[in-house]
C-alpha cells in the first residue's frame, strides 16, 4: 500500500469489503448476501441495482446499522470515513445517523410519524444534532423546505403527513436527511410507488440538491433507467452477490456479464414492436434464498456456461477501466446472440367492426353535494383483435374505467356496446355468453388467485362457469390445454397460489381469463407487479396469444415502454378524460397533447438519445372532485396559451391518420415548438448510454 | 366534525329509545303478577286486585310504557315495590357506591397496566414480554368471583388483615383502603388484563412502524423515540380501551358486589330482577344503559381529538 | 471458446418459463401447522390441561372415590385428611369428588355455546360482510349497542326472565356470543372481499352464496379458529358466572360455580369447600386461554 492509496483509503466515504449476511428464521440460517465489496467515493453517486430477493435493501440496512433482529453479519466491514460501522456503539451510531448519515426510503407517507406535524419532524433534526432551540430549529426547518422546493413553507411546516401528497411528502423526508449536509446518503427505492411525472422531480430535485450538498449518494433501484440517469457508477447484485461493477455508462452500453445482459434486452426499447421482435426474457429463475449453490450462482440460467463455471465460484476479476466482473468467461459477453426466441409472430390483422363501443361514460362516486367524478364524458371505440394501450397516473380513471366496462362498478351515465348490444351494468346480470367474451387479468398476482384453491381447482371452476360442453372429461381436457397454453407444467396444477412466483401466478390468471376463449380482455398493469425479467416473459406470452387467439386487449398501464411495445393504438388519460388517442407510433411523435408529452419526458430510460429534452410539469395532479375549469390540464401545462385554456373546453384536434388530441393549440403550431424541443436533448444523464453501442 | 357526533348523538338516543321499549316489554314478562308477589299467597283476590289497581299495572301497556318513560326522562322514577323508598334514590346511591369502588380501581391499575403493557412490547419476544402477557391473558378470563374469593381466603380469612364484606368507606383514606382493597382487586385484575393487553399491542405496531424506523435512522435518542414517537401513536387505541372500561365499571359490577356484599348499583340490578322489583329494575337499567352511551360517546370525542388523522377528515 | 456449443447444452425452457418454486410447505400447510402448534411451550401446556379435564367430564364416574352426591351428615365440614383429600362441604360431600364432577357441567355447557355463538356469528358476520349496504348499517349498529351493555347484566335479564336451566344457559350465552363472532368475521371479510380474487370469482359469474362460502370463508379461518378458542373460554367463565349467581344450573349440581356460591357462607370455617373448585376452574380457564394464545401465536407467523 503506496502512500497515495492510503490516503485514498480514508477519503473513500463508504467502504464495503466482504459483506456476508444470513437470515435466522426457526433456527435455520439462508445466506442474503454473499462477499459483496463495494466503494463510494465522496461525491460520487453510487447505484446499485437488481432485482426483487438480490439482497439490496439488506446492504442498504446493514449500511445503517438497521438490520433485523434475526440477521447476522457472517462476515465482513463496513468502513464509513475510515471507521468500522459494525462494531460502533449505540452512542456513536446516534451520532452519525441523521447526522454524517441519513437515509430516505420508499413509501414515505408510512415513513413519517401520523401525530407529529411535518414541520416538527424536521425541527426535530436540528434540535438534537445541532443543539438549537426550538424556535431555532424551525426557521432552519422552514428554509429547508425552501431548498426542497416546497412552495407556501409557512403553511406546511404546520401539516400533518397525511395531508401532503407523496410527492410532497418524499421532499419532506429529503429536507429531514439532507438537514445537516450529510456526508453519505442512502436512497432505498425512493421514487418506487411515485407516479411517473412526480418521479421525475423527485430525481431532477436529487440531480439539484447533489450540487448544493456534496454528499455520497449510494442509490439502490430495481430500475435501470434511473440508475443510469443518476449514478455515476453501478454494482448489479444477483441472489446476494455483486456480479458486476463499474462506470455507469460503460456499463449499460457494453455490459460484461451475462445476467446484465440478459436484464439490459428484456426491457422493450424505442422502435422495438410485437410483430416483429420478441422480447428477450432470462431463462429459468432466481434460486431458492439460502440455497448453497456451488461454483457460480447464475450458472443455472447462464448462455455461456461451461463445466468450470459450476465448479469454481468465480471472483471479481478486472473486466476493463475500473470495472470488475464475476463472469470467467466475460470477454465473450458482448457476443451472445439474442436468445433461442427470436423470429415473427405471424402479423395479426385487426378486424374491422367495433368490438367494444363506450359513449359518453361518466362515473362519479359520492351524494350530490360532493361528488367525485373519476371518470367524464369519455367515448372510445375498440376493435376486434386490437391492443388499445390505456396510460395515466393516478386519478386518471383508468382502473375505474376496467371496472366499469367488465361490470365491477356500475356507471352513471353513459352506454357501452359490446359486439353491438348493450352491456348491463352490473357484472351479475350479464350472461354467461358475454362472460367467456369479456374477462379482466388483474394487477396483484398475490390477492389475484385465492390462496386456498389449488390451481387445478382455479382452472377447472372458470373452465366449468365458461365453457360450452359441461362434461368433466372435456373440462379436464380444457383445464390441461389451458395450462399448456401459458407454459404452466403439469406438477404446477396442484400446487396452491403460494408455492408459485410471481410470473407463474400471473400465468394462471392469464389461463382463468382465456378460458372461455374471450373476444376482449381486460389487462389492468399485469406487469407492474413483476421483476423485469419476468415482466418480459409475460409481455411475450401475451403477444403469443393475441396473434394465435385473436383476442382484442385494452392494456393499462403506466409503463409507457411496455405499452407502446404491445399496442396498436394508445389513449392516453389524464383525471378522467382521454386526452390523446391515436396509432401507438403517432401518439409517442409530436404533435401530442402536451401531457403526453411531458410523460415521454420523464420516463427514465437507459436510451439517451431518444430522450426529449426535459418538460416538468408544476404542481401536484388536482383533485378529482373539484377539477379545474377550461382545460383540465391547465394548471400544470407547460405549453399553457393564455385564459382560453382557463375557460374553454379544448376541442379535438386532428393530426391525420386518426391521431386525435384535446388542445387549442393545433397541430400545425404545436409540432415545430414540441419537435424543437426534442432536438435541444440534454445528455440523457451520467450512465446514459448511447444508442449506437446496443 | 360537529356533524360527526351530532349523527351519533342521535343515533345513540334512537338505541336508548330501543332499548327501553325492549326493556319494559322483557319486565312485564317476568312471570308472576306484581300485586301477587308483594301480598304473598295468602292473601285475597279483591286485595291483589286492589293492589294492582293501586300501583297502576292493570292499565294497558302502552299507557303503562308511556306513563313509565316519560316519568323516567321527567326524573319521576316511582318507588320500589320491595324496599318502598323512592327509586331515583336508591339507584343513585348504589351508583354512587359503585362508582367508588370503581374509581379506586381504575386509579390504582391504570398506570401500571400501561406501563407493564409498554414494557412488555418494548421486550418482545423476551421472557419478561411473555410473562406479562401470559399474567395479563390470564388475569382477564379468570370470573371475578374466583379472583375474588381466592384473595377473600388468604387476607380476611386466613391473615385477617381485611374484611370479608365490604360496605362503603367513610372519609377517612385509610379506611377506604380497608374496605375496598379487597374487592378492587379482581376488578384490577379484569382491568389490567385488557389495558395492558392494548397497551402492548398499540407499542409493538408502533415500534414495527416505518416512522420508528425513520425516528431512529435520523440519530434521535432513545427516550424521544420511545416517548414522541412511539407512544404517542400507541396510546391513542389505549384510551379507548380506558374509556370502555369505565363503562364497565358501570353496572359489570355484579359478581364483585355480590361477593363482597357491596352495596353497588350492579347487585341491585340483580335483586331487582330475582325479585321481580319493576320500577326499580327497569329504572336502573336504563340508567345503566344511558350511562354506557354517554360515556361511548366520550370516549370517541376524545379518541377524534387525539388523532389527527381522524380530526382533519371527519 | 465454442460459444455456440456451450450454448446448446444451455437451460432448458428457453423459452422463458421458469422452473417451479414449489416448497413443501405450500402444499402441507396443515402439518406445518400442527408441527408449529405442537412446537409452541404455550399451546402444549394450555392443551394439556384442556385434554385433563375433558377427559375427567368424561370419564369422572370411574375415577371418583366417593359418590358427589353422596351425604354424611357425621363428617361436615372436615379439613382436607387421608379420606377425604380435599375435605367434606356443609353437606358431608366429599370435596374432591364433587371437584372432579364439575367439570362436567361446565364442559357440557360451554362447547355448546361456544358452537351455538360461532355458527351464528359466522352466518352473520359472511352476509353483512359481503353485501354490506343499509342491512349491513343497520345490523352492526344494533350489535354495537347491545355489545355496549355489560354482557352479564343482559345474561341477568334474560336468565331471570326464562329460568334457570341448563338448556337456558346454553342459549343465553350462544345468543349473546353470536354478535361478537359476528363483528370478528365480518371484519376479516371487509378485508377478504376488497381482494381481487373476490373480483375474479364475480366476473366468472359464481353466485355471491358460492363467492361467499367456498372463496372467502376458507381463507378467513384463521380469525375464526383463535376467535373460536377466546369464545370457548368465555363462555365457561359466563356459565360459572350465571351459576354463581344462582341463574344458572341448579342444585345438587357438582357446578364450580354453584358450590361457590353456596359455599360461601362457611368460607371462614371450611375454605377448602371452596378454594378447591375456584382453583379448578381457574386452571381450565387459563389452560383454553393458553391454547388461544398458543394458536393467535402461531397464526400470525
Amino acid at each position: 500500500m503506496t502512500g497515495a492509496d492510503s490516503s485514498l483509503a480514508d477519503r473513500r466515504a463508504l467502504q464495503v469489503e466482504g459483506l456476508s449476511v444470513s437470515y435466522l428464521r426457526r433456527g435455520k440460517a439462508s445466506r442474503v448476501l454473499s462477499d459483496v465489496s463495494f466503494d463510494v467515493l465522496p461525491g460520487e453517486a453510487y447505484g446499485l441495482v437488481g432485482e426483487s430477493g438480490c439482497g439490496k435493501t439488506t446492504v442498504a440496512m446493514a449500511v445503517m446499522r438497521y438490520l433485523a433482529p434475526n440477521a447476522r453479519v457472517d462476515a465482513g466491514r463496513i468502513l464509513f470515513q475510515g471507521s468500522d460501522l459494525l462494531s460502533a456503539g449505540e452512542g456513536q451510531l446516534r451520532e452519525l445517523r441523521g447526522n454524517r448519515m441519513a437515509m430516505v426510503y420508499q413509501d414515505p407517507g408510512s415513513a413519517l410519524n401520523p401525530s407529529l406535524t411535518v414541520g416538527r419532524q424536521i425541527a426535530e433534526v436540528y434540535r438534537f444534532h445541532r443543539a438549537m432551540a426550538w424556535n431555532e430549529a424551525r426557521d432552519a426547518a422552514m428554509a429547508m423546505l425552501d431548498t426542497v422546493q416546497i412552495p407556501d413553507a409557512t403553511r406546511i411546516m404546520g401539516r400533518y403527513p397525511h395531508e401532503l401528497s407523496g410527492g410532497q411528502q418524499q421532499r419532506i423526508m429529503f429536507a429531514m436527511a439532507l438537514a445537516t449536509d450529510p456526508d453519505l446518503l442512502v436512497l432505498d427505492e425512493p421514487t418506487t410507488g411515485l407516479d411517473t411525472t412526480v418521479e421525475a422531480e423527485v430525481l431532477d430535485l436529487v440531480s439539484r440538491l447533489r450540487t448544493k450538498f456534496n454528499a455520497s449518494i449510494l442509490f439502490i433501484s430495481h430500475n435501470l433507467g434511473i440508475v443510469a440517469r443518476m449514478c455515476e457508477r453501478v454494482g448489479v447484485l444477483y441472489a446476494g452477490r455483486l456480479i458486476e461493477e463499474g462506470p455507469s455508462r460503460d456499463l449499460f452500453a457494453g455490459p460484461r456479464h451475462p445476467y446484465t445482459l440478459g436484464l439490459l434486452r428484456c426491457v422493450p426499447r424505442a422502435g422495438m414492436r410485437k410483430d416483429v421482435h420478441r422480447l428477450d426474457p432470462i431463462a429459468g429463475s432466481l434460486p431458492p434464498l439460502g440455497l448453497d449453490i456451488t461454483g457460480c450462482v447464475y450458472a443455472a440460467r447462464c448462455q455461456i456456461v461451461r463445466p468450470r463455471c459450476t465448479q469454481e465460484d468465480p471472483p471479481g476479476l478486472p473486466a476493463g477501466e475500473r470495472r470488475t466482473s464475476r463472469c470467467f468467461y466475460h470477454g465473450e459477453v458482448p457476443d451472445i446472440p439474442a436468445g433461442a426466441e427470436t423470429g415473427e409472430r405471424s402479423p395479426h390483422r385487426r378486424g374491422d367492426s367495433a368490438l367494444l363501443e363506450i359513449d359518453h361514460l361518466r362515473k362519479a362516486y359520492g351524494a350530490r353535494g360532493y361528488q367525485v367524478t373519476a371518470v367524464a364524458d369519455l367515448s372510445i371505440e375498440l376493435k376486434a383483435g386490437e391492443v388499445l394501450g390505456l396510460v395515466g397516473e393516478s386519478g386518471s380513471g383508468k382502473s375505474t374505467l376496467a371496472k366499469c366496462i367488465v361490470g365491477l362498478l356500475e356507471v352513471t351515465e353513459g352506454t357501452i356496446l359490446f359486439d353491438g348490444d348493450r352491456l348491463a351494468r352490473a357484472a351479475d346480470w350479464r350472461n354467461t355468453a358475454l362472460r367467456r367474451k369479456l374477462q379482466m387479468v388483474f394487477q396483484n398476482p398475490d390477492t389475484a388467485l385465492n390462496p386456498s384453491h389449488s390451481v387445478r381447482r382455479i382452472l377447472r371452476r372458470a373452465a366449468r362457469l365458461l365453457a360450452r360442453d359441461g362434461s368433466s372429461g372435456e373440462i379436464e381436457r380444457r383445464v390441461a390445454s389451458l395450462a399448456a397454453s401459458v407454459r404452466l407444467r403439469p406438477q404446477h396444477l396442484d400446487l396452491k397460489p403460494s408455492a408459485l412466483s410471481g410470473g407463474l401466478k400471473q400465468r394462471v390468471a392469464i389461463a382463468r381469463a382465456f378460458a372461455g376463449a374471450p373476444a376482449l380482455v381486460l389487462c389492468d398493469e399485469p406487469t407492474s407487479a413483476l421483476d423485469v425479467s419476468v415482466q418480459a416473459a409475460i409481455l411475450n406470452l401475451l403477444a403469443d396469444l393475441q396473434a394465435k387467439e385473436r383476442v382484442a386487449y385494452l392494456f393499462i398501464s403506466h409503463d409507457l415502454g411496455v405499452v407502446r411495445y404491445l399496442s396498436d393504438r394508445i389513449a392516453v388519460m389524464y383525471l378522467g378524460q382521454v386526452v390523446d388517442i391515436g396509432d401507438a407510433e403517432a401518439v409517442f411523435n409530436p404533435p401530442h397533447h402536451p401531457y403526453t408529452e411531458a410523460l415521454l419526458s420523464a420516463m427514465p430510460s437507459i436510451d439517451a438519445g431518444q430522450r426529449p429534452a426535459r418538460i416538468r410539469l408544476t404542481g401536484s395532479i388536482p383533485n378529482p372532485a373539484n377539477p379545474p375549469a377550461g382545460c383540465r390540464f391547465h394548471t400544470r401545462c407547460p405549453r399553457l396559451l393564455g385564459e382560453i385554456c382557463r375557460v374553454t373546453e379544448p376541442p379535438w384536434q386532428q393530426d391525420g391518420s386518426g391521431h386525435l388530441y384535446r388542445c387549442h393549440i393545433p397541430p400545425g403550431d404545436l409540432r415545430p415548438i414540441q419537435a424543437g424541443a426534442k432536438t435541444g436533448r440534454d445528455d440523457g444523464g451520467p450512465g446514459a448510454a448511447s444508442p449506437q453501442a446496443q | 366534525m360537529w356533524k360527526f357526533f351530532a349523527k351519533r348523538a342521535g343515533l345513540a338516543v334512537v338505541t336508548l329509545l330501543c332499548v327501553s321499549v325492549i326493556l319494559f316489554a322483557v319486565a312485564q314478562v317476568l312471570p308472576g303478577d306484581v300485586g301477587r308477589a308483594i301480598l304473598g299467597p295468602w292473601a285475597t283476590e279483591t286485595q291483589v286486585r286492589a293492589l294492582d289497581h293501586q300501583l297502576g299495572v292493570d292499565r294497558p301497556l302502552y299507557e303503562r310504557y308511556w306513563t313509565w318513560f316519560s316519568g323516567f326522562v321527567r326524573g319521576e322514577w316511582g318507588t320500589s315495590y320491595l324496599l318502598n323508598r323512592p327509586v331515583a334514590q336508591i339507584t343513585f346511591d348504589r351508583l354512587r357506591n359503585s362508582l367508588v369502588l370503581g374509581g379506586f380501581a381504575l386509579c390504582l391499575i391504570v398506570p401500571i397496566s400501561i406501563g407493564l403493557g409498554v414494557l412488555a412490547a418494548l421486550n418482545y419476544g423476551k421472557w419478561l414480554d411473555r410473562c406479562i402477557a401470559i399474567v395479563g391473558l390470564s388475569l382477564i378470563a379468570l370470573p371475578e368471583f374466583v379472583t375474588g374469593i381466592i384473595v377473600l381466603a388468604v387476607f380476611a380469612v386466613a391473615l385477617g388483615w381485611l374484611p370479608v364484606s365490604s360496605h362503603v368507606p367513610g372519609l377517612n383514606p385509610l379506611d377506604w383502603f380497608r374496605q375496598l382493597l379487597l374487592p378492587s382487586i379482581p376488578l384490577m385484575f379484569v382491568l389490567f388484563g385488557y389495558i395492558s393487553r392494548m397497551a402492548r399491542a398499540g407499542t409493538v405496531e408502533s415500534l414495527r412502524s416505518n416512522y420508528v424506523r425513520t425516528a431512529i435512522l435520523k440519530g434521535l435518542p432513545r427516550g424521544t423515540v420511545i416517548w414522541t414517537h412511539v407512544l404517542r401513536n400507541s396510546l391513542l387505541p389505549t384510551i379507548t380501551v380506558i374509556s370502555v372500561q369505565t363503562g364497565y365499571l358501570v353496572g359489570g359490577l355484579v359478581v364483585t358486589e355480590t361477593l363482597f356484599s357491596y352495596p353497588g348499583i350492579g347487585k341491585l340490578v340483580l335483586d331487582s330482577a330475582i325479585g321481580h322489583d319493576l320500577p326499580v329494575l327497569q329504572a336502573t337499567v336504563l340508567l345503566v344503559a344511558v350511562l354506557y352511551m354517554i360515556l361511548a360517546l366520550a370516549a370517541d370525542v376524545l379518541y377524534t381529538l387525539l388523532n389527527p388523522r381522524v380530526r382533519l377528515s371527519a | 471458446m465454442d460459444a455456440k456449443g456451450a450454448q446448446a447444452s444451455g437451460p432448458a425452457g428457453a423459452d422463458g418459463s421458469e422452473a417451479e418454486d414449489a416448497s413443501a410447505a405450500g402444499r402441507r400447510r396443515l402439518r406445518v401447522l400442527l408441527i408449529a402448534l405442537l412446537q409452541s411451550r404455550t399451546f402444549v401446556v394450555g392443551a394439556a390441561i384442556l385434554a385433563f379435564w375433558v377427559l375427567d367430564a368424561l370419564f369422572w364416574p370411574l375415577v371418583v372415590p366417593q359418590d358427589p352426591e353422596a351425604m354424611i351428615p357425621e363428617v361436615t365440614l372436615r379439613a382436607p385428611s387421608l379420606a377425604h383429600w380435599f375435605g367434606t362441604d356443609d353437606l358431608g360431600r366429599d370435596v374432591f369428588s364433587r371437584t372432579l364432577a364439575g367439570a362436567a357441567s361446565t364442559l357440557t355447557v360451554a362447547p355448546a355455546a361456544t358452537a351455538l355463538g360461532v355458527i351464528g356469528g359466522i352466518l352473520i358476520g359472511l352476509f353483512t360482510g359481503y353485501y354490506r349496504g343499509i342491512a349491513d348499517d343497520v345490523i352492526m349498529r344494533i350489535v354495537d349497542s347491545l355489545l355496549a351493555f355489560p354482557l352479564i347484566i343482559i345474561a341477568v335479564l334474560v336468565m331471570s326472565i326464562l329460568g334457570p336451566s341448563l338448556v337456558n344457559v346454553i342459549l343465553v350465552i350462544g345468543i349473546v356470543f353470536a354478535p361478537i363472532v359476528a363483528r370478528t368475521v365480518r371484519a376479516a371479510v371487509l378485508v377478504e372481499r376488497e381482494r381481487e380474487y373476490v373480483a375474479a370469482a364475480k366476473l366468472l359469474g359464481n353466485s355471491n352464496l358460492y363467492i361467499m362460502f367456498a372463496e372467502i370463508l376458507p381463507n378467513i379461518g384463521g380469525p375464526i379458529a383463535v376467535e373460536i378458542t377466546i369464545r370457548l373460554g368465555y363462555a365457561i367463565f359466563t356459565s360459572a358466572t350465571l351459576s354463581f349467581l344462582a341463574l344458572g344450573i341448579q342444585q345438587p349440581s357438582p357446578d364450580w360455580g354453584l358450590t361457590i356460591s353456596i359455599g360461601r357462607a362457611f368460607l371462614q370455617i371450611a375454605p377448602w369447600e371452596v378454594l378447591f373448585p375456584a382453583a379448578a376452574l381457574a386452571t381450565l380457564i387459563v389452560g383454553v386461554n393458553l391454547v388461544a394464545d398458543g394458536l393467535r401465536q402461531v397464526l400470525e407467523e
